[in-house]
């Protein structure tokens, strides 16, 4: 009676260790599944880099270029702003603050991780968003600038978190090995210790971005959600995120734009996906 | 040319202000979130309905919903979060498997959080028909937080010294009596730390809830799995962006709740590790 017992347990142990295979087929197959039939209507071509989403004329227009320039804007401000701010505050946590601050640093930085992204939104969009529209004397402050800024809160605790333990998990004798030789301790760091990390710390960086493609709620609230095509960083854009966001509630199930938005999620997982494998493999290269 | 103490001095600087520029505006946002939410709060507020077109009144039923939507999540994620933590710990061999299980485990923690919504609307609303209800929200949430729930359950498990278990086969114990009266119960502390750190995401995530189960406004509680409900950070969405002219107290005492609530549930966890990290007898 006990050997059946451990027999069916350890099934079902071996079975819950499948599960996230199982959920992350799950999740491709499922959107596909309602994603797949849009492509009856239009080209892969065209849906990727045609220039006009108008969901709502007749007969609806489903082009997702405006819509991915407005992700890719958003992300590349907010990676402009988080990498040096992150990698550098990765550096002070590991090598130069004294082991107390250290603590309250990553206690710190993993409650700001723990932040909703809706109240960063919120907060955004009280603070951030009417002074954007002051300084820079524009009609609404509800750019992508904005959201580049209120985004490189959300990538920067990943950044250092991970980068830190890259720095971190080098070996001390590297270290050792240069202050003995007269380096001083920044010589030593980087000369050493950040190319001795650096292939954690692109994983770090490529992570902090991953997590700006895929936020949704900040993005919606506030960069203006204008689906056009961007000309400047001052200008609303509307992301892909935020389009599956504001527009589902309205599509009705089993319409072309039901369709288009779950390719657009489509997308996304694609993008997600890439990048996760691909910063995986820079996280395990030294192993 | 600078002495290469001065740059160091430079370079710990920029390093120190890179530092600042994180901490600054993180405890400005806290700051003015409860400068301005705290003469929101009272008692009325937690425990009233939203009333004059959720311009006033309290948020009672979007607390409630929030509660219930993230108890729902857990007690799907804790079993199978938990077992596949022990295959990952226990069981798995270092082999191809075991590395795409890890590499699904990456992605599933991943996937953008709208894209949760999207896949949780497409299975649980409409193929199980579901609806959009307590049930469907939960499971969406459920399977979102499960990276969390097996890392730090897995890391809890590993950190148990290896000789416990010889111990405990050499008198004869099976591995599965092992597993659950050695490995397990030294691991409770790391494993509660994961469990509230999943509370805590599943609380404060909007986009996943959106089409699941999330009710604009609903002014009774919900009685079933099977009703939609209110919950707090879509609450706080809506009244900041969809409904006009609310009063701005109304707006930072709703985002002041949910930060206390998230916050809250993550210092808790913070504090677990830290007496367990510092208790630890091995």
């Amino acid at each position: 009676m006990r050997k059946y017992k451990e027999f069916v347990i350890e099934k079902l142990i071996l079975l819950c260790g499948l599960a996230s295979i199982f959920f992350v087929l799950l999740i491709f197959l499922f959107l596909l599944k309602e994603g797949i039939s849009l492509f009856s209507t239009i080209t892969l071509k065209r849906f990727l880099f045609g220039k006009n989403w108008y969901p709502i004329s007749d007969p609806a227009e489903l082009e997702i270029l405006p819509l991915i320039l407005g992700s890719f804007w958003v992300t590349l401000g907010a990676a402009i702003i988080s990498i040096p701010i992150g990698v550098g505050c990765a550096i002070y946590i590991a090598e130069v603050a004294h082991p107390k601050l250290k603590e309250i640093l990553k206690t710190g930085i993993e409650l700001l991780a723990a932040i909703p992204s809706v109240v960063l939104g919120f907060i955004g969009m009280v603070t951030l968003v009417p002074w954007v529209k002051e300084v820079f004397n524009l009609p609404t402050g509800l750019t992508a600038l904005s959201g580049s800024v209120m985004l490189a809160f959300m990538a920067m605790p990943t950044i250092v978190s991970i980068a830190e333990d890259a720095l971190y998990s080098i070996p001390k004798t590297y270290k050792e090995g240069s202050l003995a030789l007269g380096a001083t301790h920044w010589q030593t760091i980087y000369r050493v210790l950040l190319p001795a990390a650096s292939s954690g710390i692109v994983a770090a960086v490529m992570l902090g971005v991953g997590r700006v493609i895929g936020e949704t709620m900040a993005v919606m609230m506030i960069t203006g959600n204008a689906a056009l095509l961007p000309h400047s960083i001052l200008q609303p854009v509307r992301t892909l995120t935020a389009t599956i966001a504001a527009e589902m509630g309205e599509a009705v199930v089993g319409s072309e734009h039901y369709f288009a938005l779950f390719a657009i999620g489509i997308v996304l997982f694609i993008i997600s996906f890439v990048i996760n494998v691909t910063a995986d493999t820079f996280l395990h290269k030294k192993k | 040319m600078m002495s290469s103490r001065t740059s160091e001095k430079i370079a710990f600087l920029f390093l120190f202000l890179a530092t600042l520029l994180i901490v600054v505006p993180v405890g400005l946002i806290i700051v003015i979130i409860i400068q301005k939410g705290w003469p929101a709060i009272s008692w009325e507020f937690v425990s009233d309905i939203p009333r004059q077109g959720m311009r006033a009144g309290g948020i009672f039923p979007a607390i409630v919903g929030t509660i219930y939507i993230v108890l729902g999540s857990i007690i799907f994620a804790l079993p199978i979060g938990l077992l596949a933590a022990i295959y990952l710990s226990e069981y798995a061999k270092n082999n191809y498997l075991n590395r795409m299980i890890k590499l699904a485990i990456v992605n599933l923690a991943g996937v953008p959080s709208v894209v949760y919504g999207l896949f949780g609307l497409a299975i649980f609303v409409i193929f199980f028909k579901f609806g959009a209800s307590i049930l469907s929200g939960s499971l969406t949430l459920a399977i979102m937080i499960l990276p969390i729930i097996i890392t730090t359950s897995r890391e809890a498990l590993e950190s148990v010294p290896y000789s416990f278990r010889e111990v405990s086969y050499s008198i004869g114990a099976s591995k599965w009596q092992t597993i659950r009266h050695i490995v397990l119960p030294n691991a409770i502390p790391g494993i509660l730390t994961g469990t509230i750190l999943g509370l805590g995401r599943a609380a404060g995530e909007t986009a996943p809830i959106l089409f699941t189960v999330a009710a604009f406004y609903l002014p009774q509680l919900p009685k079933s799995l099977f009703d939609q409900a209110m919950a707090l950070p879509y609450h706080l969405y809506v009244i900041s962006t969809q409904v006009p002219n609310v009063d701005e107290k109304v707006r930072y005492g709703t985002a002041l709740v949910l930060l206390f609530l998230v916050l809250f549930m993550n210092l808790v966890a913070i504090i677990i590790r830290y007496q367990f990290r510092k208790k630890k007898k091995w």
